[in-house]
């Protein structure tokens, strides 16, 4: 997988990506220039999530190339990575400084976290905790985020929140989002139907055994 | 780095973050011994650097478990592995993070707790310097094995099974400069045998323990 220095540029030449060792997903090809957002669809289990892991590198691909700038790239997980002691700030600052940069004010307002900030993170609801994950992007301020599922539990104000923070701060910075969702965010973004990509059960090369 | 070892240290000492679990198992250990095997001083002086070495070693085992388990159920190793902190700097400072809540606690309780198993009063220091130096190592195959087994439903019995025959150097190593010391004889070797697992230990296995959680994280 090569990862080349180039302009705020994603492309994704003839992605194959597996799962467990069977593959999902044959010869995805796609390109997303600055300032867009590309909207991820298909069936449960068509291959999203591995899609997604494999864009940030978590997981390799089984061949093809992805072209993105370096150390731009962010994941967001159906898990939030919260820690239930910490509370809000605490939990942002860490994020923070991990990625050496500061905790923005407006983040807590783009999320509606301001009545929250001194609450450990343990106490809130779900859609709350969903919230505060969903800040953490404001926070490490990365150029190319991939998008696992973002509105899971949140009611329909906090989606608005959410588009508009995405529409109006980061991609109107020039920034890069691919999202996996079944629902509309109210983007003008292109939507990427996964299901002709799926992979035939023949496929070789599918053993994703770490010593062979 | 430091923000990782920062939140690590913050998390152990809230509510349920396990500091002082080692701590407390290590006294209830050297407190029941005396019971188990009788109140003669020359039985405890004699095995005393052994069962304190035993119970340093169990109570460090005790928390491993920990390490990587928790970040990966909440989904944090994940995103973790994705931020600009290399996978090895992040297991180095969990292993820092758990030798300071862990391994330093113990050293520094162990003289006090010498006492109650009448350690020969020469052995006091070799105790010390003994513990210093050997329970870095405890920390750091631990987190070693924290990582080939992270993601694995109790995985902690598979990953007792796999850390403990590597803690055995150091567990001889640790009791015979203990033992030496209490009997007046060179301790020397077995300190400087013991400083050099550590050394080792921290120089291999944060890229061992990366290596493990990458193919893990798959």
């Amino acid at each position: 997988m090569g990862y080349a220095q180039t302009m705020t540029r994603l492309t994704v030449t003839d992605l194959s990506c597996a799962r467990g060792g069977i593959p999902v997903l044959d010869r995805v090809s796609f390109a997303v220039d600055a300032g867009q957002a590309l909207v991820l669809r298909g069936p449960n289990g068509i291959g999203k999530t591995t899609l997604l892991r494999t864009l940030a590198g978590l997981q390799p691909a089984l061949a093809g190339t992805v072209d993105l700038p370096e150390e731009e790239a962010a994941y967001a997980s159906h898990a939030d990575g919260i820690k239930a002691t910490l509370t809000v700030e605490e939990n942002l600052a860490f994020w923070a400084q991990l990625y050496g940069s500061a905790v923005p004010e407006s983040v807590y307002d783009a999320f509606d976290l301001t009545t929250l900030r001194l609450r450990a993170a343990g106490t809130l609801s779900a859609g709350q905790k969903r919230r505060l994950g969903l800040a953490r992007l404001g926070v490490i301020g990365r150029k190319v985020l991939f998008l696992d599922e973002p509105t899971v539990s949140l009611d329909t104000r906090s989606v608005g929140l959410f588009a508009d923070y995405l529409r109006d701060t980061h991609l109107a910075a020039g920034g890069i989002a691919v999202i996996a969702t079944h629902i509309d965010l109210g983007l003008d973004a292109p939507v990427l139907d996964l299901t002709p990509f799926k992979a035939s059960a023949t496929m070789a090369g599918a053993s994703d055994e770490a010593f062979l | 780095m430091i923000a990782l070892l920062i939140r690590d240290l913050r998390l152990a000492v809230r509510a349920g973050g396990g500091f002082g679990l080692g701590l407390a198992f290590f006294l209830i250990v050297v407190v029941l011994v005396p019971f188990g095997v009788g109140p003669e001083r020359e039985i405890l002086t004699r095995i005393a650097p052994g069962i304190l070495w035993v119970a340093a070693l169990l109570a460090a085992l005790l928390s491993l478990d920990r390490i990587f388990a928790l970040d990966h159920e909440d989904g944090s190793l994940a995103l973790l592995a994705t931020s600009p902190l290399p996978l090895e700097g992040a297991a180095l400072m969990k292993a820092l993070a758990h030798w300071l809540t862990t391994g330093l606690p113990l050293t520094l309780a162990a003289p006090a707790l010498g006492f109650l198993l009448h350690l020969a009063p020469e052995a006091y220091g070799y105790l010390f310097l003994s513990l210093a130096l050997g329970t870095p190592a405890l920390s750091m195959i631990g987190t070693f094995g924290a990582a080939l087994t992270v993601g694995i439903k109790r995985g902690g019995l598979l990953m007792s099974l796999l850390v403990l025959p590597l803690y055995v150097p150091t567990l001889i190593f640790g009791a015979e400069a203990v033992r030496r010391g209490a009997e007046g004889l060179a301790t020397a070797v077995p300190l400087t045998m013991l400083a050099g697992i550590t050394a080792g230990a921290f120089a291999l296995l944060p890229f061992a323990s990366a290596a493990a959680l990458r193919v893990n994280l798959r």
